[in-house]
């Protein structure tokens, strides 16, 4: 079975017929199911985290607090409390699926209208936190594997320990060096719009991401060390092909992918450490709305902000396992890795 | 376990004795350094509480952000509380949420794992399913959303946290032991006529068993970290009770007035911590990996 289709992909593949792309199209839907699935199975707990919780939904969502009539009468209106548990949810998921996230309990104001004048700070600092992982990471390693010596060692081994930061203790720290003591960077805040914004998420994102440029930089030395090692390398070099050219074909090229997957997986694992740093800097993003309103128990926003991180990350996980897969020439797809 | 009691054959024995009789070795320098290490903070956790003499919680404000000094070894902190005392205290604290969470996540996960791979069909095929929606919910945020529907505090973080990184321990498990059931012993002892659960605990298990301390040993790491950021942003441990991620939340006010003895002194606890058992979880991994 598995031989047959694989052959068959590989001949396919050579005869470049219109067949060829038939395992690519039935894997790449393969995945969306997955992620459907997931999502679905995602956004069931934080629908029904409303039952979880102690007491009535309709007190639960109040929390004691002093609310009119009509307050309540919106609220069971909102989640329809009336109507049976799988009927709110699908009218939930409807609403979702369109943008509507339903109404925040605190401001009194739509929660899809709140998160969107919070949505780009968020954006700003994870984006951020991508590029100095991807620029300061891969250039750490690519320099640590391709000089060895005492310096890339002592390099290494500062990044195994600086994997044992977390974010929030990297932020105290910068934060009292860069801009206690020495005033490079403000304290808090997100800036004014443009470059006062970026260099408003400087210091967050050094702190989220730095823990992560670590490991980086430590996955692309390895990669690189044993892509240095292999018989082919060993083969282009006895070849004599210039060591600039066997470096960009041989070596930078085969440990390109495992490393930059590996970083992309990393990276949408920053999601989840941002909300920590955005309270931090108080950046005024979805982090720091998220922690605020599980403060003032407006959990309407809290269900939107978490289905949103939950969705961010299963969906770019699903686009790296994607591109790896497509962007692989050595990876056949329609059958189980061998 | 009522067969427990049978006499046993040499072959039957399962491996489990070599890797509890030396668990140091095969770990190299590090590894050896960062569990001496464990054990000296685990001391301090055990131990140190019964000599400190200072009440970590006494608020005394003519000495809020005393300097370094005899009585006040690493200065006191915004409520004039003793830095050092809080640190031996939260040790306990800070330890356990982790310890707990691993333990928790470590049975249930094992459990999910074997019985996967023992029934196969649908229960794995659910099990698999489970395991990956999950794995969709990064631990902390599944932490956070426990503490808005429960309220703050550790129960309702250690719970999540222990939900979170069970499909961790689960997954590892679950291909170590589809690994292990298709070696020959397992078909002998099933043609001898064991049962399933009998096989799975006693053979199964003891062979998994230095895979599973390994990453447990990784998650312990990971769970130490998120736990400190949880009681850092105020939803884990309540003041006033001392925690080493607690303690550096309430330094932060420290930070801005030139006084980050607390906050730096109980981060700096974190990363040693999380640092030796990185390491010792690394080195147990790669211990265990090649002696399958």
């Amino acid at each position: 079975m598995t031989d047959t289709s694989s052959t068959r992909a590989i001949a396919t593949r050579s005869t470049g017929s219109a067949r060829a792309w038939a395992p690519t199209v039935g894997f790449i839907a393969r995945r969306i199911g997955g992620l459907a699935a997931t999502m679905l199975l995602a956004s069931f707990v934080v629908f029904g985290a409303l039952y979880i919780a102690p007491g009535s939904p309709i007190s639960f969502l109040t929390q004691g607090r002093s609310v009119t009539p009509e307050a309540i009468a919106q609220l069971e209106a909102q989640y329809h409390l009336d109507e049976p548990f799988f009927a709110q949810y699908f009218r939930w998921l409807g609403g979702v699926l369109t943008g509507d996230f339903g109404h925040s309990i605190i401001f009194n104001d739509s929660v899809s209208s709140l998160l969107g004048q919070r949505v780009g700070n968020t954006a700003l600092l994870l984006l951020v936190a991508t590029v100095l992982v991807l620029a300061l990471g891969l250039a750490v390693g690519l320099f640590a594997g391709l000089k060895p010596g005492v310096l890339s060692e002592s390099v290494i081994a500062l990044a195994t320990a600086i994997m044992a930061v977390p974010g929030f203790v990297a932020a105290v720290v910068f934060m009292l060096v860069f801009s206690v003591q020495l005033g490079w960077f403000p304290s808090f805040g997100a800036g004014a719009a443009g470059w006062d914004a970026i260099y408003h998420m400087l210091l967050p994102a050094a702190a989220l991401s730095v823990a992560s440029i670590a490991f980086v930089a430590r996955l692309t030395q390895n990669a690189i060390r044993s892509e240095l090692k292999s018989d082919h390398v060993q083969t282009a070099v006895s070849r004599g092909l210039p060591y600039r050219f066997i470096v960009r074909r041989h070596v930078v090229r085969n440990a390109a992918m495992p490393v930059l997957t590996v970083a992309g997986l990393t990276i949408a694992g920053l999601i989840a450490g941002s909300v920590v740093i955005e309270q931090i800097f108080q950046l005024g993003g979805l982090g720091q709305f998220l922690v605020d309103s599980v403060q003032k128990k407006d959990f309407p926003v809290v269900q939107a902000i978490c289905l949103i991180y939950v969705a961010a990350f299963i969906v770019l996980n699903t686009l790296i396992d994607l591109a790896y897969a497509l962007l692989d020439p050595r990876i056949s797809l329609g059958k189980k890795a061998s | 376990m009522t067969t427990a009691l049978a006499p046993k054959r040499g072959g039957a024995k399962p491996r489990r004795t070599a890797a509890f009789r030396a668990p140091l070795t095969g770990i190299g320098l590090s590894g050896q350094v960062a569990f001496w290490a464990l054990v000296a903070i685990a001391l301090l956790a055990l131990l140190g509480p019964l000599f400190v003499q200072t009440d970590p919680n006494a608020v005394d404000l003519d000495y809020a952000y005393a300097p370094m000094s005899p009585w006040f070894p690493l200065g006191a902190d915004a409520s004039g509380r003793d830095i050092l005392t809080r640190l031996i205290v939260g040790s306990r604290t800070a330890l356990l949420g982790p310890l707990l969470v691993v333990t928790i996540a470590t049975v249930l996960g094992t459990l999910i794992g074997l019985a996967a791979v023992w029934f196969g069909g649908w229960v794995d095929a659910v099990a698999v399913r489970v395991i990956d929606a999950i794995f969709a919910f990064p631990g902390i945020l599944l932490a956070i959303l426990a503490t808005a529907l429960f309220g703050s505090g550790l129960p309702a973080a250690v719970i999540a946290l222990s939900i979170a990184y069970m499909p961790y321990i689960a997954r590892v498990v679950r291909s170590a032991a589809l690994r292990e059931r298709n070696l020959p012993y397992i078909s002998a002892l099933r043609v001898q006529g064991r049962g399933g659960f009998a096989i799975s605990a006693r053979h199964i298990l003891p062979n998994v068993s230095g895979l599973i301390v390994a990453n447990a040993t990784l998650c312990f790491g990971w769970a130490l970290i998120d736990l400190a950021a949880l009681s850092f942003i105020g939803f884990g441990v309540q003041p006033p009770t001392a925690d080493w991620g607690a303690m550096v939340g309430s330094g932060m006010a420290g930070i801005l007035q030139q006084a980050p003895n607390e906050a730096l002194a109980a981060s700096a606890l974190i990363v040693i911590t999380v640092a030796a058992v990185n390491t010792l979880g690394d080195r147990l991994v790669q211990r265990s990996e090649n002696r399958a």
